[in-house]
């Protein structure tokens, strides 16, 4: 019974280890930028994950306090007077009571952050492939090599090329 | 390189296992982290300082504001970055001719789908702005409210086509909204300032804000949230479009 206890309390951390070791793993051996940006997007969310279970408390609610003793809410308090009777008697917040908010906020921003820097990343990726032909990362090395060893400059798509019909003008 | 990853992930990872024997069990109250006096503070005080209930939010908006303040910025500059690398500009002078020409609503798109979504995204905006408006009292608040604000005009573009999307959210004026969510944001700090507080101190603001001072506070975070608010759902809205077109916003995917 120690030992499911142990296995059960650590499992949160295993899990966020072996998430952020696939995702080490394939920002290194993978080739392909895409797949380098998926596995930085596993080893983010194991990041995530280790931040988010380490602000639970066994038998806390979520970090939203209820309206106890308050006194717009008598009548949907003395519904539940049964339940809470206790708690109502003394007006201090029990810490133990609630899960850590702290790690939530953190992890609240850094989802939609990761999410826009993403979305940059995205945006790279689809310039080297309109640059290189390919997302390859050693294709793409090649090519560079290729290109300096030429003594020419990395012929880039000049922005006006990629809109087939031709000069706007705007009048 | 497969190989040296492979020995670099295991080694890591065994060293990683190996520490996880000191950490403390899933769910302890009693662990480093959840019994620091911070943490403590932030569920016991917060409700007593900002009448908010929803501690997420009062701790995201209130106490650590410049943090959110920044991730904000973060956001926006991210959009720029995007414009930066893929929009191209002649692209830009073309769309805004083309907006003004009539063109039918999803032409070539099914018609289950098209009537589908016409349904769902009045429904998702309407719940996109009760999850921020109602953020002070149930899960909730700018970041999600945004990205849920800004999913209706991605499903807008996605089955009604990208140019329907842009002529009701245009990207210029998806970043104007987004800079003004910012000025906003700061604009709350400097506002706070003006009176004689600190930046981002919304206790001073009782002065200009019905109710008394940690009531102050409460109604800054709605503006503050609101604010984040714009940012988010214009920017995601902004990277969609460019990615999907690889920048020329021309009807992509």
């Amino acid at each position: 019974m120690d030992l499911l206890e142990y296995i059960l309390g650590k499992s949160n951390y295993w899990a966020s280890i072996v998430l952020m070791m696939i995702g080490l793993h394939a920002m290194i051996s993978k080739n392909n930028l895409i797949k380098k940006l998926i596995g930085m997007s596993v080893f983010q969310t194991a990041i995530i994950l280790f931040y988010v279970s380490s602000s639970a408390k066994r038998g806390a609610k979520i970090p939203i306090i209820h309206p106890h003793g308050d006194h717009a809410d008598k009548a949907d308090h003395a519904a539940e007077a049964g339940h809470h009777a206790a708690d109502a008697v003394h007006h201090a917040i029990d810490a133990t009571a609630y899960e850590n908010p702290l790690p939530h906020v953190l992890m609240l921003t850094a989802i939609v952050v990761g999410v826009a820097t993403l979305g940059l990343a995205l945006a790279m990726v689809q310039k080297v492939y309109a640059a290189y032909g390919s997302i390859e990362e050693d294709e793409v090395l090649a090519a560079i090599a290729e290109a300096t060893a030429n003594g020419a400059s990395i012929s880039m798509p000049s922005p006006s090329d990629s809109p087939a019909q031709g000069d706007v003008s705007p009048s | 390189m497969k190989a040296f990853a492979s020995i670099l992930v295991v080694v890591l990872g065994a060293v990683l296992l190996h520490a996880s024997k000191d950490f403390p069990l899933l769910g302890d109250a009693m662990s480093p982290a959840n019994n620091h006096p911070v943490a403590r503070h932030y569920i016991e005080e917060t409700v007593n300082d900002t009448h908010v209930r929803n501690l997420v939010t009062a701790v995201l908006a209130d106490y650590r504001g410049y943090d959110t303040m920044f991730e904000t910025v973060v956001v926006f500059v991210a959009g720029i970055g995007i414009l930066a690398v893929i929009g191209v500009p002649t692209a830009r002078i073309r769309q805004n001719e083309n907006l003004g020409s009539t063109r039918q609503f999803g032409v070539d798109s099914d018609l289950i789908i098209l009537q589908t979504c016409r349904l769902i995204v009045p429904v998702l905006q309407l719940f996109a702005l009760y999850v921020i408006a109602h953020g002070h009292h149930s899960p909730g608040g700018g970041f999600q409210g945004g990205v849920l604000f800004g999913a209706s005009y991605i499903l807008l573009a996605l089955s009604g086509g990208l140019r329907e999307a842009l002529r009701r959210l245009s990207e210029s004026l998806s970043f104007r909204l987004a800079a003004f969510g910012i000025v906003l944001y700061a604009g709350v700090g400097l506002l706070s300032m003006a009176l004689g507080g600190n930046f981002l101190d919304y206790a001073v603001l009782d002065r200009l804000l019905p109710g008394d001072v940690a009531m102050a506070r409460s109604h800054s975070m709605l503006i503050v949230e609101a604010g984040v608010g714009f940012t988010v759902t214009t920017i995601l809205f902004v990277i969609y479009a460019n990615l999907a077109t690889r920048g020329n916003l021309e009807d992509g995917l």
